[in-house]
């Protein structure tokens, strides 16, 4: 099989990746929280549009995973992180080039670029070598790179740039310094002064005594006069520098593209586990998700929100995990229970864990079993907007119509408590002929509700209820549970721990 | 290069300290007088002296050492003085060299080339001196001294010196090579030694080979100019650093020589102070530790006839063998002087000076204590026995045997029969285990309670005074007497009962 990239098994879906934009659910969802997280230190790599394309067949999440399955260890990964660590220095070394003034400067950097280069891409075929890899990815790949290490190209690219270092290294001049004038000559007379002066002196020696010399900055930068210097002695020495011009003229695009893109889009997997560790390290798991388009009995086990974890995490604060699952003609979840009871949350992680999925990555949770969709369609509350002429409810009719009509079979809808810009009564009629729609349509859904009347509409609809401490109603478990939904949202008691029921609100106004 | 006066084989260090009972020394036996006298003003001498007089060497051949480097010194004290006057020359010298506050290279190569320039004169100065006068010293350390000097500045070196200064004024440019560093930049930057002085470089380099190109700096380029500095700071850097170490190498040298020579100036003052009073010095024999020895002849206290127009009188005394030494009679009749000169010479004895007397020879003490009378404690912590008691114990604390103890009038401060009893016991503890103590007191108890034992380690003097009551200060041999005459006094100050005049006043 010949290696294409590590993130996809053939050539097609990666053309045009880096014009992605955003996927519009990701707001909702608080998927960007969790991409700008995963993707926090590693700017360079510009990792942000491999997440904005979720893959259509299983066959590549296969190969993703498989990847995936190799990163585990340890031999590997520090291999790679070697190889990085030497690709950034190399790029480093080519920026410096570029900033600087003076040619044979620029070109020396550039030498010392290559050889950075060489160092990174040898180590990192050898350190392959020595490692048992089992993924299609890497596989390919290591033998894409053993092939191109034992080329003539890479080769002569190395071996031409050693002959021009140890030529360099090897270049000593003179200069004889006299008032305004410095003779820059080949010539080198043998004895070193200065350690002639200290041994003329040695005899006189008591002890310990200061030391006088200077220490001098080092920068990268030459003045004009070391440039002029250097000129000179390339004019001394004209067949290295000649040979130094001409080897970075020719190998000016020394640069293998598939080495470069793989540099960028292992990060692709290395940010993401790197990400997962924070959470697998606090206790909480992840885990291979079965992906698969043909059935839409999802489920999943000890789950959670990613964005949310993210900020518990850090602070010490539980982590509450949830499970969920849907059986032969089951479709929709319908989510009702006690406001700030994890409703939304719920609704979040499904909508998370499906996309992630998607790209092939570990979810959260121990195990999972979720449906490869073709889009994914999210609705939560937004803010009125003025600058149409609608009012909120009419918003809400409007965009559920656009998503419903671009949706299939396969795509995925997940709605926050719509309509509530409206009676229950209004509310509970459309939520039903809304329903009725989804159904048809036979899409996964997630809705969340305070009308509970919708949570036992057919056969498609699963009652989900987030559910109180018994010992304490005011106190939320997170907990969600499949259950009747039974109508009681609680917020009496809500009222009640703020003083707020009928009998205290008597009470305090009596003073 | 070392000089090796005042040991055979190690330095002189002036930073060594002082035995912790060196105030009391000092007061008791008017040491000041001593160190002044052999100071003359200079701080420094008299910071020496204190230092040598009171670090006492306890191997006799180290004092024979140093006392053979004393008669040379006396017999050629010019010499001497013109070799400490050239050490004193070098630091003051160094000082006046302007000291920069930025330590550029170029800067501390120029100011030590001034250094050495002032510091190979004064070499060669040493080096002729050394020539000239090498051959009239004996003892070993002067002798190997002078050897040591014309083996290491021997003309070939200083030349070597001179060559090397000349070089470094680089008069004809300064040679520098380097190397490609990173990104080319030039590292390594060395100094190279010129090809040849006589030569122009024009001819050096057409010597050499090839090519050679030149970049000139335009009059108005300053960042030319500093960048060419620069470059001559990084080039000399290390053999500015080498040469500014060399100047400070050889100032340590000289700062060393000064402190091994200033001890001898020191007793060359006083030696000619005393000479010109007609005083007698002598070079003492010093006996190794364990044995017993103490005989003098004319021994005098050389503080008192320091701060004195007339000479003093000396004594004589033969106490071999004799561990306490009883000292009684009249008042005012030399004895406190006495004690002081035992206590004087045993010091000068031990730091290789000669001592204020025609003849002495003692053995080495570790130590030497004085026990001498003070006044009523101020601060009224302790009334005055308990004040004595205390010092004596604090002296137990630090006594071994084989130390040399001086009690003056001590624990008198009570009744005669109470203070006997105590000062009896303690001199006793002490003989017993080898402290050697010489003793002043008018209690007639304590002084007769030894006497009537014969016993053969003790040796009482009694200060003479004639028949009409004068004093000669001077002490021989004699049974202790119950009074101290302390008539003479009554008659001398308020008169004769007989309504006679006063008599004369003793000396």
């Amino acid at each position: 099989m010949t290696f294409c990239s590590i993130l996809f098994e053939q050539p097609g879906p990666r053309a045009g990746l880096d014009d992605l934009e955003e996927p519009a659910c990701f707001g909702d969802l608080n998927l960007d929280q969790v991409i700008d997280a995963v993707t926090a230190a590693r700017g360079e790599y510009r990792l942000k549009p491999f997440f904005y394309a979720p893959l259509r067949d299983v066959g590549t999440i296969t190969y993703r995973h498989e990847i995936l399955r190799d990163l585990e260890g340890p031999a590997l990964r520090d291999c790679l992180g070697t190889f990085a660590r030497a690709m950034r220095s190399m790029r480093e070394h080519l920026a410096q080039a570029d900033n600087l003034n003076y040619k044979y400067q620029r070109e020396r950097w550039f030498l010392d670029a290559v050889g950075i280069y060489g160092e990174a891409v040898s180590g990192l075929q050898h350190g392959l070598t020595k490692v048992d890899v089992k993924s299609r990815g890497f596989l390919a790949f290591r033998e894409y790179l053993t092939d191109y290490v034992r080329s003539l190209e890479f080769t002569s690219l190395l071996a031409e740039r050693a002959k021009l270092e140890g030529d360099l290294g090897g270049v000593t001049y003179s200069l004889h310094l006299q008032g305004n004038r410095i003779k820059v000559s080949r010539d080198v007379a043998a004895d070193d002064y200065a350690a002639d002066v200290e041994a003329t002196f040695q005899k006189f020696k008591q002890g310990a005594v200061k030391d006088y010399r200077a220490t001098f900055p080092s920068g990268p930068e030459m003045n004009h006069i070391e440039a002029g210097i250097l000129d000179l002695v390339a004019q001394l020495c004209p067949e290295v520098f000649l040979a130094l011009d001409e080897y970075a003229d020719r190998h000016r695009e020394y640069l293998d593209q598939t080495v470069v893109d793989f540099d960028r889009e292992v990060q692709f997997y290395i940010a993401y586990l790197a990400y997962a560790q924070r959470f697998t390290s606090a206790g909480l798991e992840f885990c291979y998700p079965r992906v698969t388009e043909r059935s839409k009995g999802v489920s999943a086990r000890e789950t959670f929100d990613l964005a949310l974890a993210n900020r518990l995490v850090p602070s010490r604060s539980s982590v509450v995990c949830n499970d969920f699952y849907l059986a032969g003609p089951e479709r929709i979840f319908v989510v009702t229970g006690p406001n700030q009871g994890g409703k939304t949350t719920f609704a979040r992680t499904f909508g998370q864990l499906h996309y992630l999925a998607s790209l092939g990555c570990l979810v959260p949770g121990r195990e999972a079993c979720l449906f490869l969709f073709d889009s994914l369609f999210t609705h939560f509350e937004r803010a009125e907007d003025l600058a149409n002429m609608h009012g909120k409810l009419e918003d809400d009719l409007v965009r559920i119509h656009e998503m419903l009509s671009h949706a299939s079979s396969r795509s995925i809808l997940i709605m926050n408590e719509i309509f509530t810009s409206t009676t229950l009564r209004d509310a509970l009629f459309l939520g039903l002929k809304i329903l009725e729609q989804i159904t048809e349509l036979d899409l996964l859904c997630v809705y969340v509700t305070f009308v509970d009347e919708l949570a036992s509409l057919n056969e498609a609809t699963v009652s989900m209820v987030s559910t109180i401490s018994p010992e304490d109603p005011t106190v939320r478990t997170y907990k969600l549970v499949r259950r009747p939904a039974d109508g009681r949202a609680y917020a009496a008691a809500i009222a009640e721990k703020h003083g707020l029921s009928y009998e205290r609100l008597k009470e305090r106004l009596a003073r | 290069m070392k000089a090796f006066l005042m040991f055979r084989d190690k330095d002189f260090e002036l930073g060594r300290a002082l035995p912790p009972n060196e105030p009391e020394l000092t007061q008791d036996l008017e040491l000041k007088i001593l160190f002044d006298a052999m100071a003359l003003g200079d701080e420094f001498l008299f910071d020496v002296a204190r230092k040598a007089v009171l670090s006492s060497l306890n191997d006799p051949a180290e004092i024979v050492y140093r006392q053979q480097v004393l008669s040379d010194c006396v017999e050629q004290s010019n010499v001497v003085r013109e070799i400490y006057a050239l050490t004193v020359e070098a630091i003051a010298g160094e000082r006046k060299v302007l000291h920069g506050f930025f330590q550029y290279p170029d800067a501390v190569l120029r100011r030590s080339i001034e250094v050495l320039d002032l510091f190979v004169g004064l070499l060669k100065r040493l080096r002729g001196i050394a020539d000239e006068h090498a051959g009239k010293f004996q003892s070993a350390g002067l002798t190997a001294f002078f050897a040591m000097l014309a083996r290491e500045l021997d003309d070939e070196y200083l030349r070597s010196v001179e060559d090397h200064l000349e070089r470094l004024r680089f008069r004809q440019g300064i040679l520098i090579s380097a190397r490609l560093g990173k990104g080319n930049k030039g590292t390594d930057y060395t100094l190279r030694k010129p090809r040849s002085l006589k030569r122009g470089w024009r001819e050096w380099l057409s010597f050499g080979d090839r090519s050679a190109f030149t970049i000139v700096i335009a009059d108005r380029d300053d960042s030319g100019f500093k960048a060419l500095s620069e470059l001559r700071d990084r080039g000399v850097n290390l053999a500015a650093n080498a040469l500014a170490q060399s100047a400070d190498h050889i100032l340590s040298f000289f700062t060393m020589l000064r402190a091994e020579l200033a001890f001898y100036v020191g007793c060359l003052n006083l030696q000619q102070q005393l000479v010109e009073k007609g005083e007698p010095v002598c070079l003492p024999t010093p006996l190794p530790a364990g044995t017993v020895a103490h005989s003098c002849r004319g021994l005098y206290d050389v503080c008192l006839s320091l701060s004195q127009g007339q000479r003093v009188v000396g004594n004589d005394v033969a106490a071999d063998g004799k561990l306490l030494v009883m000292i009684t009679g009249a008042n005012q009749g030399g004895k406190s002087t006495f004690l002081r000169s035992v206590g004087l010479a045993q010091l000068m004895m031990q730091c290789g000076l000669f001592v204020a007397a025609e003849a002495f020879g003692a053995n080495v003490c570790a130590a030497v204590f004085t026990h001498f009378k003070r006044e009523e404690d101020s601060t009224m912590t302790s009334g005055k026995l308990a004040e004595e008691l205390g010092r004596m114990s604090a002296i137990v604390d630090r006594v071994t045997p084989n130390c040399l103890l001086l009690f003056n009038e001590s624990f008198s401060a009570t009744n005669e029969r109470e203070g006997s009893a105590i000062a009896s016991s303690i001199v006793r503890a002490l003989i017993e285990v080898g402290v050697k103590a010489f003793f002043v007191t008018h209690s007639y108890e304590l002084a007769h309670g030894f006497y009537s034992e014969g016993s053969d380690v003790a040796l009482f003097l009694r200060a003479e005074r004639q028949a009409d009551g004068t004093r000669t200060f001077r002490l021989g041999e004699g049974e202790p007497l119950p009074t101290s005459f302390g008539e003479d006094s009554y008659v001398r100050i308020f008169g004769a009962a007989s309504g006679a005049p006063p008599s004369a006043a003793t000396k």
